[in-house]
């Protein structure tokens, strides 16, 4: 259920930005390029992965169902990463129907097909990483609480800080020698987003993935509840 | 030795709530696992099923220690928590499929039947676990103990919320499932223990105030009921 809602808000917001609001929609914008769909969707997913991620680990500590999991013959990164991949696939699934985006921009070009085919791969591609990584902050802030709520505002800070938190903090006059930008998502999102998949990007992002989830299976191993 | 439990220790903070407790459970009888609230009986179950580390001591459980191959343990482990926490929006038989997947049950499908009868299931087997009452729920929570037809069951409190006819037809499962298996399971209803058990723990405060047989007990405490045995040894006011 709270799938279906949140794949349905992404959806019809995403296309209320990308055909309806005059700033942002590609009709106005004259190219034929989903440049704003692919700016657009990390500020949705911001918000709505948290929202998908906030119950998997607070609610089954919450109504004690966790314990139904932990006293089962799964380890503690079975339990985690069935978690991080039940999550995962929600964002997979509310990725696939924009690819009908594609196909509208491309058939809407002139002459017809003048599309950025590889930047779009590219593109969507960083987008499932940036999803991805967003998941695994997501269910690391369902692990440290039992609260929701919490869950949900400690996971979207932290998605905040590390898409374009520190991007904002290395303009910082002090901070500006320092390079911080490069623990951020939003250098690496762009990058992929250029067409060219560097196994430095793809490393970042899944060390990231990597770093949460031994966090979450650290607190889950933990069992202070 | 199905169940060897070797002073084991639990301390919560500055809290004792298990004292080196050592006790054995044996293959084909049902234990008792008897006290007042807040002794120790849940915990000392936590522990031996690997859902929180005891601070000192060992146990084995089915032949393997509860420390090094928890996995192994749980494998083998039908365990009931007393809160029988319950994922409420799966069916049924969607619930008990899951568990079944989770031990690779072979043949889950005839299996989840077969517990589904046992448990007495039958007429509320197509609902939501949520629409279920009390004692169905309870139900549910021991069918996905039993699903795995493990070794070793460890039943907290596996009748409480069920009614009197229930009780009956839950308390034969238990006396038929201990023919062959070890059972220990905690209540509070003396009967019950009359009614299922072959040996009897008893604990009060983190210790063991007695461990017998149900019959050595009584021979011990020259023929009183098992009521006025229990209060004598984990009442307050005796020292």
């Amino acid at each position: 259920m709270v799938a279906y809602v949140t794949i349905g808000v992404f959806l019809l917001v995403l296309g209320l930005f990308l055909w309806v609001f005059p700033e942002s929609s590609i009709l106005e914008y004259g190219y034929a390029g989903l440049d704003s769909l692919f700016s657009t969707a990390p500020y949705l997913f911001m918000f709505l992965i948290p929202a998908i991620t906030m119950r998997s680990l607070a609610e089954e500590r919450k109504e004690g169902t966790f314990e139904l999991l932990a006293t089962r013959p799964l380890t503690d990164w079975q339990i985690v990463l069935g978690k991080y991949l039940a999550c995962l696939l929600i964002v997979l699934f509310a990725l696939l129907p924009t690819l009908v985006y594609y196909y509208s921009v491309s058939a809407l070009g002139l002459p017809q097909g003048n599309i950025d085919t590889g930047a779009v791969i590219g593109s969507y591609i960083g987008l499932f990483l940036l999803g991805g990584a967003f998941v695994s902050i997501g269910l690391f802030a369902s692990s440290v609480t039992d609260n929701q709520i919490i869950a949900f505002t400690i996971a979207v800070f932290l998605c905040f800080v590390a898409y374009s938190g520190l991007d904002s903090a290395s303009t910082l006059l002090s901070l500006q020698n320092l390079g911080i930008q490069r623990f951020g998502i939003n250098e690496h999102y762009q990058s992929i987003s250029r067409g060219v998949l560097d196994t430095r990007d793809l490393l970042y992002f899944l060390s990231f993935i990597g770093l949460f989830l031994a966090f979450t299976k650290t607190i889950v191993g933990g069992r202070k509840w | 030795m199905s169940i060897s439990v070797n002073g084991l220790t639990k301390i919560y903070g500055s809290q004792k709530a298990v004292n080196g407790i050592s006790f054995t459970a044996k293959p084909g009888r049902v234990l008792g696992f008897l006290g007042p609230n807040g002794a120790g009986k849940s915990t000392t179950m936590k522990m031996l099923t690997g859902f929180i580390p005891q601070t000192s001591g060992n146990a084995s459980v089915a032949g393997f220690d509860i420390t090094g191959q928890s996995l192994e343990v749980r494998k083998s482990v039908g365990y009931l928590p007393e809160t029988n926490p319950q994922y409420l929006d799966m069916y049924v038989k969607e619930s008990l499929a899951f568990i079944a997947d989770v031990h690779r049950v072979p043949d889950a499908k005839k299996r989840i039947e077969e517990v589904i009868e046992q448990t007495g299931l039958t007429p509320e087997q197509h609902k939501k676990i949520g629409q279920l009452s009390k004692g169905y729920r309870q139900r549910v929570g021991l069918a996905q103990a039993i699903i795995h037809d493990p070794q070793v069951l460890i039943l907290d409190e596996p009748t409480s919320g069920l009614d009197p006819n229930q009780l009956v037809g839950i308390r034969q499962l238990i006396r038929e499932l201990g023919k062959t298996k070890t059972i220990i399971l905690s209540t509070h209803i003396m009967q019950e223990v009359e009614a299922v058990c072959d040996d009897v723990v008893i604990i009060s405060k983190g210790n063991i105030v007695a461990d017998d047989t149900l019959a050595g007990l009584r021979e011990k405490h020259q023929g009183k009921s098992l009521e006025s045995i229990f209060i004598e040894l984990t009442s307050p006011l005796t020292p």
